[in-house]
């Protein structure tokens, strides 16, 4: 069972640190339904 | 022949009361919270222009401190002040916002700038006075108008008002009745980073030592739009700057891409010059008034001044291969494309190591990367972190993956190839392109070989795509000498050898 099973995802990536498609992918393997992913720019 | 960085400028504007009236943060606020106590708190927690210039990243954006220096002053800057520095630097100066409304108002063509009589009367002889500004701006500058004529603009025309130490002291009208696009606001926002990119401009012709009829191009590479309701991004800034900056023989155009357009311009410039289209091209930009303050509400909350009080500018000089300066190499250019995906590794890759593969080098083999060089006194009390370090540590995190860096080696990695980042929150300001200036000097003194400039840009903040983007350049020393050896025999030592030939055999008949 992975760790995330029936756990849903909000993601906020950084555009200078991981992009939310790529923790996306991450979390998707882990078992989470990913609800709403965005990457945001903080500078 | 690759073209080279003649010079560089870099331009600061202390701009106080733009923080509170013209900083989104700020505007924002008074919109959805106008009795906040943020917005009591603004004015108590603004920088006076003294500490402003004695701010070591300022003085390090200027060129009077060598990112090396600036490293070794401990964290956080905020609170540390460079004794006796100076408003003037060697790539450019810390105007203040006084001197600079006059600087406005000579870089508006369509007298929407209005300033009041008694302010111009107390500060005109100190704009004149300052050795960069050219007899030819002075003159563009109007008669004060009365304070009264201000107000109205400002109260019943829909005016953006122009202040100083919390007073009225001049206004930008609307441009157009109903296009917004010609909105007081709009045009105050234009205006703001056009005057600051003549400025950059004026800097960069002196320290690249040209006249300014030598410029024959401009590209301006801010994150503004100028147009009407017919074509609301139409352009053209890098032609209206050049007009006020003197630049008689250059047109020009705007390039766009957020924060990566600085990147893409330079890269633009290189391929203009090395083409043989432009003999001469000019990068420049200006600054960005929404952007001062951004992070104003963290600042505060964490008992520091507001540190985004100042608008960035910088302008490059790209000029044909002089056999001394510095070149943008165009044949290692990274670009993250449409296909490139957004893992970290595949953005790296695109940007860092598809270019050195080609060239067959390694990612150390690059002396300093450059990319982007936020000041981490501004990002870190604002939760955003060292996003320079940040960036540093993919590249080496990368390098040890592909086997070119010993795990253990990666903290000494982002000293030894990086950079402590120095460069205002202005988007496209610190995107890659505040360390060319000194990249060039560090390669002229033989400190590092060559340089890595990266340029990033969110797309997705302009909800077109979902894209990211980012190009990246290298710049290494002049390879002139070594390119007209290895091509042998010149056509010109040829046509000199036939000659003599032709010579001497003329001389035996004549002999015979």
């Amino acid at each position: 069972m992975a760790i995330l099973d029936g756990k849903k995802a909000i993601i906020i990536g950084d555009r200078d640190g991981i992009p939310g498609p790529a923790i996306a992918e991450c979390v998707k393997t882990a078992g989470a339904e990913v609800v709403f992913s965005s990457t945001e720019c903080f500078v | 022949m690759n073209s080279v960085i003649k010079g560089a400028s870099y331009v600061l504007v202390h701009t106080p009361d733009m923080v509170l009236y013209n900083g989104t943060t700020q505007t924002t606020e008074r919109i959805v919270n106008p009795d906040s106590e943020y917005l009591k708190e603004v004015p108590n927690n603004l920088r006076s222009f003294k500490e402003a210039v004695e701010y070591w990243p300022n003085q390090t954006y200027i060129g009077n401190v060598h990112p090396d220096e600036l490293a070794q002053v401990e964290f956080p800057w905020y609170d540390k002040n460079k004794e006796g520095a100076d408003r003037f630097g060697r790539y450019g100066e810390i105007m203040p916002q006084e001197e600079f409304l006059f600087l406005v108002q000579a870089s508006d063509m369509f007298e929407v700038v209005r300033l009041d009589k008694e302010f111009v009367a107390k500060y005109k002889d100190a704009f004149a006075a300052n050795p960069i500004i050219s007899e030819d701006i002075v003159e563009k500058v109007h008669e004060g108008v009365e304070l009264g004529e201000i107000e109205h603009f400002v109260n019943e025309e829909h005016a953006e008002g122009l202040y100083h130490d919390g007073k009225l002291v001049g206004c930008v009208k609307r441009a157009h009745d109903i296009d917004v696009n010609l909105s007081a606001h709009v045009m105050h926002e234009n205006l703001m980073s056009k005057a600051s990119s003549v400025l950059a401009l004026l800097y960069a012709v002196r320290n690249a030592g040209i006249d300014k009829a030598d410029v024959e191009y401009v590209i301006d590479c801010a994150e503004e739009a100028c147009g009407d309701m017919n074509q609301r991004g139409g352009g053209n800034f890098a032609k209206a700057a050049a007009e006020v900056a003197g630049l008689v023989s250059a047109t020009g155009s705007d390039a766009r891409g957020f924060c990566a357009a600085p990147a893409h311009a330079l890269i633009e410039a290189a391929a203009l010059v090395k083409s043989g289209a432009y003999k001469t091209v000019v990068v420049t930009s200006g600054g960005c008034t929404a952007k001062l303050g951004m992070n104003g509400k963290d600042h505060i909350k964490k008992g520091l001044p507001i540190l985004e009080d100042c608008l960035g500018g910088f302008a490059v000089v790209i000029s044909e291969n002089d056999g001394v300066n510095p070149e943008i190499d165009l044949n290692m250019l990274g670009r993250h494309s449409v296909g490139t995906g957004s893992a970290p590794q595949a953005v790296i890759g695109s940007l860092v190591t598809d270019s050195l593969d080609k060239a067959g080098m390694k990612i150390p083999d690059i002396d300093k990367y450059s990319p982007e060089m936020q000041n981490p006194d501004i990002t870190k009390p604002a939760g955003a972190g060292d996003v320079p370090l940040a960036n540093y540590k993919m590249i080496a995190a990368l390098a040890v993956k592909r086997g070119e860096l010993d795990k253990k080696e990666l903290a000494a990695f982002t000293k030894e190839h990086g950079l402590t980042g120095w460069a205002p929150t202005q988007g496209h300001i610190p995107s890659g392109v505040p360390y060319i200036g000194f990249a060039r000097e560090d390669i002229l003194d033989g400190k590092i070989r060559n340089a890595m400039i990266i340029g990033k840009g969110s797309l997705f903040l302009g909800r077109m795509t979902n894209l990211f983007d980012g190009v990246s350049f290298v710049i290494h020393g002049n390879t002139a000498e070594e390119e007209s050896a290895a091509a042998g025999v010149s056509e010109e030592e040829v046509k000199g050898l036939i000659a003599k030939a032709m010579k001497d055999f003329a001389a035996t008949l004549m002999a015979e």
